[in-house]
């Protein structure tokens, strides 16, 4: 839909190239582009105004640097502050000196508050303490069941005494609570309360009340990572009415790049204590400012990328099969490559991930038309062929490959095209690997991707005259990609945040480019 | 086959590459665990749903089986204008303050732009309403508030698009019942909107079944079956854990025997960025199209969402076709401006708000009324 920010302050740089020092015109012309990525970022529009006086400041006056253009120059400056903003007072749980220590929850409805209670359940079992989770939440239909069934999951005692639906005094039971965590020997009570909004007066003083008894060390605001402009009035209204400690953010796992992240922690001045990232019990960790600041900005999040494929990807099954790609003797296999496909494909929908790699804008068109389904039908193929065939295609012949079209319910030439492109990419793959740092390998001819091309471009005659290609950015001038700054794993981004789309690879983008079929 | 091959090709290249990196790094420095989504949820509970509900809807009237009737229409409509224009709603004061100044001078325009982005608007649909306004002004020079206002309007109504047929359609072919499918990502009020729903349905004489096809969140199912009880409404339900397709498809054979007039299907909150969980989605409507067509699909917005809601809106119609969309918490500080640029995009109409906790706070949107109380001083 919208380019990155890096792609927009690379346009407005494009003529700047040569200058030593950032004018007043140069910021003001980024100042916009700034403006509109945080805005569409959900950061409430008050903040982005001191944002942006922020770095214009900073801005004015900066050395260019040698090795940055300007605009990459701006995104540091702005991802520096960024990150200030949202890590600057991070700190850990506090504990209370005596046991039990309190930890209220409090936030508008459906921001999970429930689901928190379970994670932070699971995660202080983790780390060596007795949780007892105290079901307040008194008003929502069964919401005392779903905690008790939450904590069940966690393996966490839940404290119910009232059976919730309306019934009940919730001040009285987080009360209680407290009472029978010191007499059990729980040291850390987690209360959870009922989701209530900013201006409902009548219940935030019910919070105040629910805090006044209960007195907890930690209160944690539970909110909406989607939240919208209201996230800035909703944060105030709970500073103001319960008081705060610290935010939660919950439902890290969609694709909402989490503005309010930087309205609340601006506004409130309170720290972003946890991320909640997933529908699992142990989901939850701690919370990254620099990765929400790649966020916020769209700068293509490699990092998450990254750790997807950690979490996903079989890290020994993975550096075999790229030790089998780069040594470039035929041995990587349509099953190696089936393999990596459903282990891409389990990291979410492929037009996604390929969304998340930097220096993919430039294709981002194309990405957006990647059907799923025709990712089956190459599954397909490739599941009915043997085992041999799968690990060695070049010994399938006509008959197998009649076979193979009969079996997956696809026409010879589906099969055919699969794998001689298999052929050509693992060529290209190859010759690609030599040029990403950090592999020892180094390029391939340059040959194999001229003759490639030419295939391609012969193979498919009739499709292809239908359709004219649309070129795409010609690979030297579009992939521009600042690297964020300040990435706590300096060296991973080092190599990482320099990487493009490889040469090759946008080559490949070019002459295909004719449209889903 | 072959272009997608070469994405295919390319995604896992470049992941295999970026995990060769990785596995070359982390042997050097362990990457901390972080915010990594993606993995489909294994186990576990899901993000609470926490609409509340009626605070306390008097025990007497829970053993009721038939509800009392509901609020006239027209008199929530005046409820929700009254609620959108307290005071509560620097959007409606500050728009007309800012358009009753002498003159329009740029930072007038600024603030302008700055209120509609702070609605939730977005910044498309904001900048295409300042452009529309200026140009109508600037027409007939210089402006006084009335006339700002009546243009605002008639700007704003264009963009909410108050032609579209904001009806439920709930009357299956050849005697069927009609189907209402409901979606929407996690805890935006799915099972509470079900509840309001079921209680006005029931309150216009109509029977229905509701299918508790949200067998993921914890307790889900006895939440719906709480709202259930208080109307005397059957509620079906499955195993936890179960297979929602299959409690849908069981509610609704259940009401095609029983002859009902209406089933209404709630489903878990998904991610819309959980392929696997919206194939499940796409999945449940599917099988319940083998008994009865899907009549209506409601997708539930929660009026504090942000930019995101667009992201939300355009998955969840490519998956199961959304027809209509219903916006909850608008009782809140929350403006609900998401919906406009939802509505320019998907051309698919707001039927129902959320007002409020209570049982009957459920309205049929009316895009005049709305936009009027946008604009309504207080």
């Amino acid at each position: 839909m919208f380019d990155t920010l890096t792609d927009r302050l690379s346009s407005v740089f494009r003529n700047l190239r040569g200058k030593t020092r950032l004018t007043d015109a140069d910021i003001e012309a980024t100042t916009r582009e700034i403006r509109l990525a945080l805005l569409e970022a959900d950061v409430n529009l008050t903040v982005v105004k001191e944002f942006i006086q922020a770095v214009r400041e900073r801005a004015k006056g900066a050395q260019i640097h040698a090795a940055l253009n300007p605009a990459q120059q701006i995104l540091q400056i702005v991802n520096e502050e960024l990150i200030e903003i949202l890590g600057g007072a991070a700190r850990p749980l506090r504990y209370a000196k005596k046991p039990p220590t309190v930890i209220l929850l409090a936030g508008l409805q459906g921001s999970g508050k429930t689901t928190l209670a379970g994670k932070l359940g699971t995660w202080l079992k983790a780390q060596g303490h007795s949780p007892l989770l105290v079901a307040a939440d008194l008003q929502r239909p069964n919401a005392v069941t779903q905690l008790q069934v939450v904590g069940e999951r966690a393996g966490v005692q839940v404290f119910a005494p009232e059976p919730g639906n309306g019934i009940g005094d919730p001040v009285a039971v987080a009360k209680a609570g407290v009472g029978f965590a010191e007499t059990k020997l729980y040291d850390v009570v987690v209360v959870d309360t009922a989701g209530r909004l900013g201006i409902d007066d009548e219940l935030m003083r019910q919070a105040a009340d629910i805090r006044a008894a209960v007195n907890p060390d930690e209160v944690l605001f539970v909110v909406d990572a989607m939240i919208g402009q209201d996230a800035v009035n909703t944060a105030k209204a709970f500073a103001e009415g319960v008081g705060f400690d610290a935010v939660v953010l919950s439902k890290l796992d969609g694709d909402a790049r989490g503005g309010a992240a930087l309205s609340i922690a601006k506004v409130t001045g309170k720290p972003i204590m946890f991320a909640s990232n997933g529908e699992g019990l142990d989901d939850f960790d701690a919370f990254y400012p620099d990765r929400m600041a790649s966020r916020i900005l769209d700068m293509g999040d490699l990092l998450t990328l990254i750790e997807q494929a950690q979490k996903t990807f079989d890290a020994e099954q993975s550096a075999k099969a790229a030790q089998k790609l780069l040594q470039g003797k035929g041995e990587f296999g349509l099953d190696d490559f089936l393999q990596q496909m459903q282990a891409v494909r389990k990291m979410g929908p492929l037009s996604k991930i390929l969304g998340m790699m930097p220096g993919m804008g430039q294709v981002k068109d194309q990405i957006a038309g990647i059907d799923e389904r025709e990712i089956d039908r190459i599954e397909a193929i490739i599941y009915s062929m043997t085992p041999a065939e799968r690990a060695n295609p070049k010994m399938l012949d006509g008959s197998r490959r009649a076979r193979i079209a009969a079996g997956s319910g696809t026409k010879v030439s589906d099969v055919n095209s699969l794998v001689n492109r298999f052929f050509d990419a693992r060529k290209m793959m190859q010759s690609m690997a030599g040029s990403i740092p950090g592999m020892a390998r180094k390029q391939a001819p340059q040959a194999q991707k001229k003759r490639k091309s030419g295939n391609k471009v012969s193979g498919n005659p009739a499709r292809r005259a239908g359709k004219a290609p649309t070129p795409v950015t010609a690979p030297a001038s579009g992939s521009a990609f600042g690297q964020p700054a300040a990435i706590s794993e300096a060296e991973l981004t080092k190599q990482l945040g320099e990487f493009q789309l490889p040469p090759e690879l946008q080559q490949l983008f070019n002459p295909k480019n004719t449209g889903p079929r | 086959m072959e272009n997608y091959f070469w994405y295919v090709l390319a995604g896992v290249a470049l992941v295999l590459v970026v995990a060769a990196v990785t596995i070359i790094v982390g042997n050097r420095r362990a990457l901390p665990p972080g915010q990594s989504p993606a993995e489909l949820p294994a186990s576990g509970d899901e993000p609470t749903e926490t609409e509340p509900a009626e605070p306390v809807v008097a025990a007497a009237e829970q053993a009721a089986v038939e509800p009392e009737r509901p609020e006239a229409p027209e008199s929530r409509l005046a409820r929700l204008r009254r609620r959108l224009s307290a005071s509560s709603n620097p959007f409606a004061r500050g728009l007309l303050s800012i358009l009753s100044a002498e003159t329009l001078d740029e930072a007038t325009w600024e603030d302008l732009e700055a209120s509609l982005i702070t609605a939730d608007l977005g910044v498309g649909p904001t900048s295409e309403l300042i452009d529309a306004l200026r140009a109508e002004l600037s027409i007939a020079g210089n402006a006084d508030a009335a006339r700002a206002k009546a243009v605002l309007r008639s700007e704003l109504l264009r963009l909410v698009g108050p032609d579209d047929n904001r009806g439920l359609n709930l009357t299956g072919a050849d005697g069927l019942p009609g189907v209402i499918l409901v979606v929407g990502v996690n805890g935006t009020g799915k099972t509470t909107t079900i509840g309001k729903l079921a209680r006005v349905l029931v309150a216009q004489d109509h029977s229905l079944v509701l299918a508790a096809a949200d067998t993921f969140r914890a307790a889900a199912a006895e939440q719906l079956k709480t709202w259930g009880d208080r109307v005397g409404v059957e509620v079906v339900r499955g195993p936890e854990g179960g297979d929602p397709a299959s409690v849908a498809f069981d509610a609704v054979a259940k009401g095609i025997a029983d002859g009902v007039d209406v089933v209404v299907v709630d489903t878990a909150g998904r991610l819309h960025t959980k392929t696997g969980l919206m194939d499940e989605l796409g999945k449940i409507k599917r099988v319940i199209e083998r008994k009865v067509p899907v009549t209506e699909v409601l997708l539930v917005i929660d009026a504090t969402t942000g930019q995101n809601g667009l992201a939300q809106a355009r998955v969840f119609a490519e998956v199961v076709d959304v027809t209509g969309i219903v916006l909850t918490k608008l009782d809140g500080s929350a403006k609900g401006g998401i919906i406009v640029p939802v509505q320019r995009e998907l051309g698919v109409p707001v039927k129902l708000v959320g007002l409020g906790e209570g049982a009957d706070d459920l309205a049929p949107f009316e895009a005049e009324a709305f936009v009027d109380a946008l604009l309504e001083e207080s």
